[in-house]
Formats: structure tokens, sequence, C-alpha cells
């Protein structure tokens, strides 16, 4: 939650010094953020490599928890392919990309931006942070109706992080390495399946 | 386009493949976590500013709001929809 406030004030903060015009317009003709893109990747690659206990958790994990991360992705995908039928400016496509974030919405919306447009990157980032505020918001009542794995499908992307300490309260210690384990999984798949819907469809 | 995708998986696919050889070192791994911050937090700062500039996305600021909401209802219905089944079929203890 406070990370999410702190990246927000950050747009927040652009938003405005473009508003008012404050900056060089030569500053976003150039090609620089696609360069920030790469070493934004290049960190998240560090960072995946060098987290042995995320490692560790995949090694010892039994096939039936494989389903978990699975039911993240078709889910996500379908939802939001039938959602987008009621907005006229998001092709299938476009809300599959979004719906792809999985709730990491600042990779995602900066891919999207990059290999997209803008607008579809704003919808990115503000669904994708929507969705971890509402897992940390309503995870009592969709593990009520849903199940033990509700609140780790909502949380998509953030289940190893942000929202796992509300999921281990209301789904139970057991679950605690199914939501770390599908939250590495779709994690490291974002930066795959987003620019792929993007390319193909 | 696709030229750009690949070069992106494969600086990250180069990054795990250093950060497996660096292992554990927390004061490196620290490092890095402030960097990987620092360059979300400059890329948001920019599509900030992208967006700011933008007549298109301003104007249409109130329904692309409403967009993102109703793609998020979305996506988490149809996740907690698949996560039902397969916590009824395969999680549940009877």
């Amino acid at each position: 939650m406070k990370g999410s406030l702190i990246i927000l004030s950050f747009f927040v903060l652009g938003l405005i010094l473009g508003l008012t015009r404050f900056l060089p317009v030569s500053l976003l003709e150039s090609d620089f953020s696609i360069y920030a893109l790469y070493l934004l990747m290049f960190l998240v690659g560090i960072g995946i490599g060098t987290d042995r206990s995320s490692w560790k958790v995949i090694r010892e994990i039994n096939i039936k928890i494989v389903l978990v991360p699975i039911s993240v992705i078709v889910g996500s995908l379908l939802g939001v392919s039938a959602f987008s039928a009621l907005l006229s400016d998001i092709s299938i496509g476009e809300a599959m990309a979004v719906g792809a974030g999985f709730g990491y919405y600042s990779l995602s919306s900066v891919m999207i931006t990059e290999f997209h447009s803008d607008t579809l990157g704003v919808i990115a980032l503000l669904s994708n942070i929507i969705r971890e505020i509402l897992t940390l918001l309503v995870t009592p009542l969709f593990v009520k109706y849903f199940g033990k794995l509700a609140g780790i499908a909502s949380g998509g992307a953030t289940a190893m992080d942000t929202t796992l300490p509300i999921i281990v309260r209301y789904s139970g210690k057991e679950y605690a390495i199914i939501a770390v384990f599908s939250g590495i999984v779709l994690t490291i798949l974002v930066p795959v399946i987003v620019p792929l819907i993007l390319e193909f469809l | 386009m696709l030229t750009d995708i690949i070069i992106v998986l494969a600086i990250m696919i180069l990054g795990i493949g250093i950060g497996l050889i660096i292992g554990n070192k927390p004061k490196i791994i620290k490092i890095i976590g402030a960097l990987t911050s620092f360059s979300i937090f400059l890329l948001l700062f920019i599509l900030g500013i992208g967006v700011g500039t933008n007549d298109k996305i301003i104007n249409n600021l109130h329904s692309i709001g409403i967009q993102a909401l109703i793609l998020t209802i979305g996506a988490v219905l149809g996740s907690l929809i698949c996560a039902y089944f397969t916590y009824n079929l395969f999680f549940k203890k009877k």
C-alpha cells in the first residue's frame, strides 16, 4: 500500500509537470524511456536470479500447486475479455494486456506504455493498482464465497508480498507457501505474457 | 516492435543469469532493490509527464478510470471463479 502511494506520487508529480508544460517537450521525444525500461528489466532479472528463497520455493512445490497461478492466468484473461465487451474503446487484445498485469502495476504499465500507448498504459496502471487495493479490502468476503484460494487469485502477482499478510490471515498459514509460489510465478510471467499479447492480439 | 520485445526479454534473462552467479550477497541485493525502485519511479514519472502533455488522455481521464475499474472487476471475478473450481476440485479437504 505504501509502495503504491509512492509510485502514484511520482506519476502524479510527472503529470503536474506535464500539465503545466514545465519541462521541455524534447525530453519526451527522445528514446530515453526505452533505455530506462532496458535498465529496469535487467535489474528485475538480477532480482529474480539472486532471490534464492524463490528458487527454493519453486523446487519444493508439488504439481497441484501449479494449478493456482494457472487459474489466475486463465481467469484473469477470460474475465477481462468478457468485460471488454462493455467497453467500445478497448479491443480484446488490449483488455488482455491490461489483465495480464495480474496486479504488477509498475512493470505492466511501463511495458504497455512503451509497446502500445500512453492511454492503455494509464489504464493498466490504474486497473492493476485497483486490483491490489480491492484484494486488501475485500479478501475476507472473497474467501467466504469463493474458497480459500480466493485471496491468492485476487491478489495475483502481489500475493507474494503486499497482499500476503491479508491472505494468510483469512485463508490460514498453510496457504502462505501457495500464495508466495503463485505470486512468484505470475511476477516472472508478467514481462513475458504482456508483450506477447500486445504483439499477437 | 517484436525486436524490442525480444531485446527486453533477452536483457531480463541476462539479468537472471547474472543474478544466479551473484547469488546470496545481501549488500548487492539491497543495492539492486534500490536501483529497481529508482528506475520504476523514473519510468512512472516519465509516464506522468507523457500523460500530462497528452490532451487526449487528460480530457478523457474520467472514462479511462471507469474502463480501468471495469477491466479490474473482470480480471478479479474471472480469477475468483477459476480459483473456486480449483479449490473445490483439488484443495478442499473432505
